[in-house]
């Protein structure tokens, strides 16, 4: 075996320098009556040449091979450069683990104090962690440092947070510590909040562009959750937040506590929804009660700068039961992949892709709801994503784009029957006019069969 | 002009910027008009650096790391062995990276196989009924598995009563955090002087409210638990599930499965037995394996083949939820089942049987230098103790940074909390007995040191990039995050609010 460091003459070697003669007797612990006596009924071995033609055919059947995506619901299509496919492949970064020696390992925790910093920059906020497995639990986790920080249990969620989101807070709070305040129009209504808030809530958690798409009212939010005693979490995206004002910004009262978010879009493919990257900031009051890992700047024993693991007394491996949370790694690869994103595109490329994103979106809304049968469902602001009611199935009008080579939506029906004529619509900046053209193309055949 | 050491926020600056993205093909129209009533951002601190100086930047970053690929890894418990470089190319196949999880199932039936096939293999492997991939870690694979016994005890009426979990005082610091997530409480018992759970201890804890033990096998002293058929029948007999942490199951690949053993469920964290790279910290996966009485209760979605289709279900009234924004962390599982292929069977079981044989050499020839608090022979990791050092007021923490000298990685130090002055050494099935040696050597040098020079040991370690860090200082100034040591014209309110 090409992976074995050992050749049959080292094992003699090895077992008779243990002092035992057969490599069972070492496994005297093992009950003989559970030892495996037969093989396991598992495929392989396989060589690479047979490995890339298996896996070759199985990636060769997912339509992401070959067709062009207007898909989004939190997974987007974004440029990423090649830079950061050559740098972050590289076995310093990949086969490294956790830094916890930071005398080797000051490349990947200077990479995570560049991440924290431009993560706390993005967002407003003071602090940023090292990052979280995604934007759901990362909004879980707000909600948990939420009931500890306030002592209250109930968990409001504003308007369109993702359904998934929602879905993944549900399991770990359970339904009772949970009000959902329905959308009105799309969007969260501070009357409907207001009635839902109480002084047993804990936070209240919406998001920003939210799951339509759709521009919420942020300051009005945080707001009305202060006001309630309660805190303030905003779910958002990193590249709106190159464009809109972020949720830290402004005075006390009518900031966002803590800003977490899926930050897959910078620098990450979507992979089929995983590996993704987790982001969450906080104000620095609530710094000791964050989860997950954290980089601080020290200086060594010549005073020269460096970095290393901080208030690891807030972590399961020191805490157990009594720790922030059980989490004990974060997606390193992914923040480093956002960190390079992030230097390569700096301040002017991420406002520029932003707002690519924000002209290419107006334009394919403006050339759909120009087509009979289709109509935006929401009148809201929108950024990068909108509801395109259809004249049919929205799943004819995926069936129809497919036959061209176009993912032209998501079908909403997978969420909820009522909105099974809705198609969840994503524009990026990777996508051209002629893109746009062709996909209104799919959207005209489609609505024609009606 | 000192280069080195530089934070991108201190280089470049207005007018430098990396690759171009390019103009806008369709109409543009003002912002305002497109986002009409949303308030925009006026300031966003992010550097501007070409793209040669990002190169530069994160290429001396790079030389700053040990990994895998430089040099031995020991570090216990987390299984650093080498990655196959093939599971990372396919992983990158457009197929599966651009793959969307919202696509549709017709869109996705290659990223469904590879799930699904590996579902199928690990459950095979770990002897159980059924698996679910979600999970995004080791962790949350505990939290889910716990979630699973707490809807069982619920389904049974005995929800409410049953609120206990038993873990052992040398299990991983994750096993009581999930156990406290779940909302159930801890009880710790301690392990007895052979270094396993005593069956005697458990009987003790046992009672109407137990939820649920949690063991790993082996556990973190690198021993296999001898009386483990004793012990999962007692807690069944109780009226409590068994939950199997599977962070060192690459010591029974082939040769033992967990499902035999009398566990009802457990994790899996493919980045340590099936070899998908650390990544520097994440990402990783952690699996769940369950026993058919917990299938109902599996988090959602589950796939299902459907006449040659694959489908993705969620009408399961039972299921524990989700626990993950999509399918868990897709990509990782990918390499996992590319791993598991390239092996085979046999391949499999040669993984575990040297990684022991590996372990043993290792700890025999070290046990000559360094105290062995539990001389059995171990499976594939075994922990030292150095407090036979504190005589010549040396600490394992000296060791582990004198180690970094010689171009290895430290082993995991101060765990299990059982043992004083702790050595966790995983040496993995990967390494050459040229690199076992080059070990050992280096740690009997050290040894050597400790009692000859030990202030080597204080001061080390002498080769490294930086000299040891001062982390009470990160402490105390908690020093987060890249500020501009200039003041800036105009503070903005949340820069103020830093430090």
């Amino acid at each position: 075996m090409s992976q074995i460091g050992l050749t049959p003459a080292e094992e003699r070697r090895m077992l008779d320098d243990i002092g035992v003669s057969t490599f069972e007797e070492l496994l005297q612990a093992v009950p003989e009556n559970v030892r495996l006596q037969k093989p396991l009924a598992i495929d392989g071995p396989l060589s690479e040449i047979e490995l890339r033609r298996r896996f070759g055919r199985w990636a060769a059947a997912d339509d992401a091979a070959h067709m062009i995506s207007f898909l989004g619901g939190g997974l987007y299509d974004h440029w990423i450069p090649a830079a950061v496919n050559a740098l972050a492949s590289r076995s310093e970064f990949v086969t490294a683990y956790t830094p916890y020696q930071p005398e080797v390992a000051q490349g990947s925790l200077t990479a995570i104090f560049e991440f924290q910093s431009m993560i706390a920059e993005l967002t407003g906020m003071d602090v940023a962690n090292a990052s979280m497995y995604d934007g759901a639990t990362a909004t879980v986790e707000a909600a948990l440092l939420a009931q500890s920080a306030t002592r209250r249990g109930r968990v409001v969620v504003a308007g369109a947070l993702h359904p998934h989101y929602r879905a993944v807070l549900r399991t770990y709070l359970e339904d009772r510590a949970i009000t959902i305040v329905a959308d009105r129009g799309g969007q969260c209504a501070p009357e409907d909040l207001q009635a839902a808030l109480g002084d047993d809530v804990a936070c209240v958690v919406y998001q920003h562009p939210n799951f339509f798409g759709l521009l919420e009212s942020p300051r009005m939010i945080h707001s009305l959750a202060h006001q309630a005693g309660a805190l303030a979490v905003a779910v958002c995206d990193p590249v709106a937040l190159a464009l809109l004002e972020p949720p830290g910004a402004g005075e006390e009262t009518s900031a966002a506590d803590i800003a977490v978010g899926e930050g897959q879009g910078l620098g990450n493919p979507p992979s089929f929804g995983g590996p993704l990257l987790g982001f969450f900031a906080c104000r620095k009051a609530l710094v000791r009660r964050m989860p997950g890992r954290l980089a601080a700047e020290t200086v060594d024993v010549n005073g020269k700068r460096g970095f290393v693991l901080t208030l690891q007394t807030r972590e399961q491996h020191i805490r157990r039961e009594k720790a922030t949370s059980n989490i004990c790694t974060n997606q390193g690869l992914l923040a480093l992949r956002a960190t390079i994103h992030m230097a390569l595109l700096g301040r002017e490329g991420m406002r520029e892709m932003a707002e690519l994103c924000v002209q290419k979106t107006h334009h394919a809304s403006h050339a759909s709801a120009s087509l009979p049968g289709y109509r935006l469902a929401y009148e809201g602001a929108f950024f990068r994503e909108f509801v395109l009611e259809c004249p049919v199935d929205a799943s004819r009008v995926v069936a129809a784009g497919r036959e061209r080579g176009i993912l032209p939506g998501i079908d909403m029906g997978r969420f909820d029957p009522d909105w099974r004529r809705r198609l969840l619509v994503a524009v990026t900046e990777q996508r051209s006019a002629e893109d746009i053209a062709a996909w209104a193309d799919v959207l005209r055949v489609a609505g024609g069969v009606a | 002009m000192k280069l080195e050491g530089r934070l991108l926020n201190e280089q470049g600056g207005d007018g430098h910027r990396g690759p171009e993205l390019p103009p806008c093909d369709v109409p543009v129209r003002p912002l305002r008009d497109l986002l009409p009533g949303a308030t925009l951002r006026e300031r966003l601190e992010l550097p501007q650096v070409s793209e040669p100086e990002v190169v530069r930047h994160f290429i001396e970053l790079s030389t700053l790391n040990h990994h895998i690929d430089r040099g031995f890894y020991p570090l216990g418990s987390c299984t650093m062995k080498h990655n196959p470089k093939i599971n990372d190319e396919i992983a990158m196949l457009p197929g599966f990276a651009f793959a969307h999880p919202l696509a549709g199932d017709e869109s996705n039936q290659g990223a469904l196989r590879v799930i699904h096939e590996l579902q199928k293999t690990l459950a095979e492997v770990t002897g159980f009924s059924a698996v679910t991939t979600q999970p995004a870690a080791g962790a949350q694979g505990e939290m889910t598995g716990l979630l699973m016994i707490r809807a069982w005890h619920r389904s049974r009426g005995e929800g409410d009563q049953r609120r206990v979990v038993i873990v052992p005082d040398s299990a991983h610091g994750t096993n009581p955090a999930s156990v406290h997530l779940v909302g159930y409480e801890t009880v710790t018992i301690a392990s007895g002087k052979r270094g396993t759970v005593d069956p005697e201890a458990l009987r003790g804890a046992l009672g109407p409210t137990t939820a649920a033990v949690m063991l790993t096998v082996p556990n973190t002293l690198g021993l296999f638990e001898s009386q483990i058929l004793d012990v999962t029948a007692l807690a069944h007999a109780a009226g409590a599930q068994v939950y199997m942490d599977g962070a060192n199951l690459n010591a029974l690949v082939g040769l033992v499965r967990p499902g035999d053993l009398g566990f009802d469920v457990m994790h899996i964290n493919v980045h340590k037995t099936f070899s998908t790279p650390h990544g520097g910290g994440g990402p990783g996966a952690g699996p769940v394996a369950v026993a058919s009485h917990l299938v109902p209760f599996l988090p959602v979605p589950v796939i299902e083949e459907q006449d040659g289709m694959l489908r993705t279900v969620i009408d399961r009234p039972q299921s524990v939820g989700r626990v993950h924004s999509f399918h868990g962390n897709f990509g990782i599982l990918v390499r996992a089942l590319a791993y598991i292929l390239g092996r085979g069977p046999a391949g499999l079981r040669e993984v575990s049987r040297t990684a022991i044989l590996n372990a043993n050499w290792l700890m025999r020839r070290l046990a000559r230098s360094y105290e062995l608090p539990h001389p059995r022979h171990c499976m594939h990791e075994f922990v030292l103790s150095g407090r036979s050092l504190r005589r010549y007021g040396v600490k394992t923490l000296d060791v582990a940074k004198r180690l970094l000298d010689f171009g290895v990685h430290a082993p995991t130090v101060y765990f299990p909390l059982i043992v004083e002055e702790a050595l966790m050494i995983e040496p993995t099935e990967t390494e050459t007995l040229d690199r076992l040696e080059h070990f050992a050597e280096a740690m009997e040098q050290i040894a050597r040191e400790a009692a000859e020079d030990p202030e080597k040991l204080h001061s080390a370690p002498h080769t490294t990039p930086t000299g040891r860090l001062d982390e009470g200082r990160a402490a105390r100034e908690l020093i987060l995050r890249w500020r501009d040591p200039t003041p800036a014209e105009q503070p903005s309110p949340h820069e103020s609010a830093t430090r």
